[in-house]
């Protein structure tokens, strides 16, 4: 197990723009506006920055976004395909260039009109042409055409093997929103949701229900790696990457393993969090708060057991009781989450998690030396744990 | 012809101009701007009022620049240019299209264009295209069927040859999934339900489909160590060996997992609507839809019996319904 990148680099900015239903501009100016305040936040200029990543499915080119934010030359560009999982992909791709001095800034974004674009509730459609297209053909004819109808699928096993209840997801939802009434850049700023509102809420694809399913986001978000030398020279305090991994595992399929033996857990985020674990030198007793990636309720529960909080198949118990808000043993996507926050393909999760570091977060736990982050969940993945730099 | 025949023929057309530069039969004027103007919806007065458009940056009027191609179209004898071209020249782009579509792929579909304008054209203006096939794609999987792409690109050139605009413009010469039915359309009929969306099919699906056309669910198995595997796949993970045939499954299995759709509604499939994921007997699992259980009833470990249906006049799938007792 290669220790190669702990510590080697931090997250020295964070931006983000509004979160909207119709942001009314295009996605190249999202990921610019997201860029730059990035940039400032870390007190860095354009001039400095001279590496780029972001996701395969982001329709803003590395280039585009240089000239159109002022960076100049470019020695590091690249890209991380499965949607949401490559939210901590993209870093870990920021973290190699800083490590090895192929970058010594690099810059990842995700910006996208999601709601008022193209929508993946909309779900696959017979006008794709992908390298994957083979692969819906065992879906598409059948109707399980969306990511909610794709996640209930192992939803059901899970609660048909766990006990797990509608009521135990809406246990997730009410948690996260607890936070997200606190934020002022979230939808559900100020609007409570109580568990009777989820469990009268319509069905999407029994087992899940509308509060079940992150809220489709306009929006763009953006960080700043560089090297902690550099890092340590910054005003504002960054946040040392300590662990960071990428996973697929065995037979992994995009959102559909339905094939594996065991179906009711997450084999690719088991490996994340061994990797995270094993490089960081810590162990799920040492994170204090975590940002997990929130696009439906029941994969929190999933990674709770990936990541070791609890026993497979308990992550329904270890909520009980507020496990997941400000006071409990997890404070967890203090920010509200994708299900109450914005769905931001993980991003505004990661900005989240630097900000928990940092003590400035609007709901902040008392004690904030390490927090996990995680990417998207049934994709191929990513994750990381955040520490202070001292 | 076989494919590497007609894959080299293809790459033959690369670079090639499709036939002699094309001048407009009417130099750029005021009385098809005005035709535009009204059938686009588009009042801007730089186009359509002298006096308006004498005050603008224009200094008088200009013509909509997306109407750059206009002004080089043939007009209707477009219609007959196949008639034409045996007598005066070769049209390579019509040479392409035919040999493809002599190889299997019949169906034609433009996927999309783009232009880009040099100067704005005024009244008076002459316009001649040059058109260039620009690429030519490899064999491509696509939802409507396998077939290839065919790029062109046309410069629009003023007689003194400076440049106006250009444009790209690809379409799909494609063989379609399934024949159209052979029965005439009968105009009084009802207009068609939306059906359900068709499998996008390649090499690696096609076989099984057509066994599901065939009335059979099929099984790939690896021909070296049996194995079993679904979704199929082109090589055996178990022991790397591409030769493969299939089983054909009897359909009985239990029900793994379910969801039963309800939102967003998609035309062609009614809500609610159960999915459910199979272990079928032989050994590998099977998404398809469930028949004949209210959602409430539907259980995990469920007996359920695959049968080959008809969906619409085109489409078969296999549908679940649940077991006989006893089987
Ligand atoms: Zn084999």
């Amino acid at each position: 197990m290669t220790t190669a990148l702990r510590d080697r680099a931090a997250i020295v900015g964070i931006g983000q723009t509004e979160f909207s239903k119709h942001s009314g501009r295009s996605e190249l100016q999202l990921a610019c506006e997201a860029v730059k305040a990035a940039l400032d936040d870390a007190g860095l200029s354009p001039a400095d920055v001279d590496g780029l990543t972001t996701f395969t499915m982001d329709s803003n080119d590395e280039i585009e976004v240089a000239r159109a934010v002022g960076i100049g030359d470019l020695t590091f560009f690249s890209r991380v395909p499965y949607g949401g999982g490559a939210a901590i992909g993209v870093l870990q791709q920021a973290v190699m260039a800083v490590a090895t001095g192929v970058a010594e800034t690099v810059v990842v974004y995700r910006a996208f009109n999601e709601r008022s674009g193209r929508r993946y509730s909309a779900g696959i459609s017979e006008g794709i042409v992908t390298a994957d297209l083979i692969h819906w053909s065992w879906y598409l004819p059948f109707g399980l055409l969306t990511p909610a109808s794709w996640v209930a699928m192992f939803a059901q096993r899970y609660m048909h093997e766990t006990g797990c209840t509608s009521r135990d997801l809406a246990q997730v939802a009410v948690s996260t929103r607890k936070h997200a009434i606190n934020n002022p850049a979230a939808f559900f700023h100020g609007v409570p949701l109580t568990i009777d509102e989820h469990q009268a809420s319509r069905w999407i694809a029994e087992p899940l229900r509308l509060f079940d399913c992150c809220q489709e986001s306009d929006g763009g978000c953006a960080q700043v790696v560089t090297t902690l030398e550099r890092a340590r020279d910054l005003e504002r305090r960054g946040a040392v990457i300590r662990g960071i991994g990428q996973a697929a595992a065995a037979d992994q399929e995009n959102m559909t393993s339905f094939y594996r033996p065991d179906i009711t857990f997450l084999p690719e985020m088991d490996l994340v969090a061994k990797q995270v674990y094993e490089m960081s030198g810590l162990g799920p007793d040492d994170v204090d708060a975590a940002i997990l990636y929130d696009a439906f309720t029941p994969i929190v529960l999933w990674q709770l057991e990936s990541f070791g909080f609890c026993g497979r198949g308990e992550g329904k118990d270890f909520i009980r009781d507020g496990a997941l808000e400000l006071g409990g043993r997890l404070p967890c996507n203090t920010h509200g989450g994708q299900l109450s926050e914005a769905y931001i393909h993980g991003m505004n999760g990661v900005n989240e998690g630097v900000r928990l570091i940092r003590g400035t977060s609007v709901n902040q736990p008392a004690k904030h030396d390490h927090v996990l982050v995680t990417a998207g969940v049934g994709v191929p993945t990513s994750g990381m744990i955040l520490g202070k730099l001292d | 012809m076989d494919k590497p025949e007609l894959e080299a023929t293809l790459r033959g057309f690369v670079g090639r101009e499709t036939g002699p530069p094309v001048e407009g039969p009417d130099p750029v004027n005021e009385v098809m701007i005005r035709h535009w103007c009204e059938a686009m919806g588009d009042a801007n007065p730089v186009y359509t009022d002298r006096d308006a458009a004498a005050a603008s940056v224009h200094g008088g009027l200009v013509a909509p620049p997306t109407m750059l191609q206009a002004w080089s179209m043939r007009g209707l004898a477009m219609a007959d240019l196949r008639q034409q071209q045996d007598e005066t020249h070769s049209d390579q782009q019509l040479a392409l299209h035919e040999l493809l579509t002599q190889a299997g792929f019949p169906s034609v579909v433009a996927t999309n264009s783009e232009q880009g304008y040099t100067r704005y054209l005024r009244p008076g203006d002459r316009v001649i295209s040059h058109t260039v096939v620009e690429a030519i794609s490899g064999e491509k999987a696509t939802a409507l069927g396998i077939g290839y792409f065919l790029d062109t690109r046309t410069i629009f050139r003023d007689p003194a040859g400076d440049e106006l605009g250009w444009m790209t413009f690809r379409v799909l010469k494609f063989k379609p999934h399934a024949q159209p039915a052979a029965a005439a359309p009968d105009p009084a009929a009802a207009p068609a339900k939306p059906r359900r969306l068709r499998p996008p099919l390649g090499h690696d699906n096609q076989w099984w489909w057509d066994g599901i056309a065939a009335g059979e669910l099929r099984i790939q198995r690896c021909r070296d160590c049996g194995t079993l595997r679904h979704p199929p796949r082109p090589m055996c993970g178990r022991c790397q060996s591409i030769a493969w045939d299939w089983v054909v499954s009897r359909g009985a299995g239990a029900i793994h997992s379910y969801v039963v759709l309800h939102h967003p509604p998609v035309p062609g499939y009614e809500v609610p609507l159960p999915v459910v994921l199979v272990d079928l007997d032989e050994g590998t699992r099977l998404v398809a839809n469930l028949a004949g259980r209210k959602p409430a009833e539907i259980r995990i470990g469920m007996r359920v019996q695959a049968r080959i249906e008809a969906m619409d006049e085109e489409m078969k799938l296999p549908v679940f319904h649940p077991a006989e007792s006893g089987s």
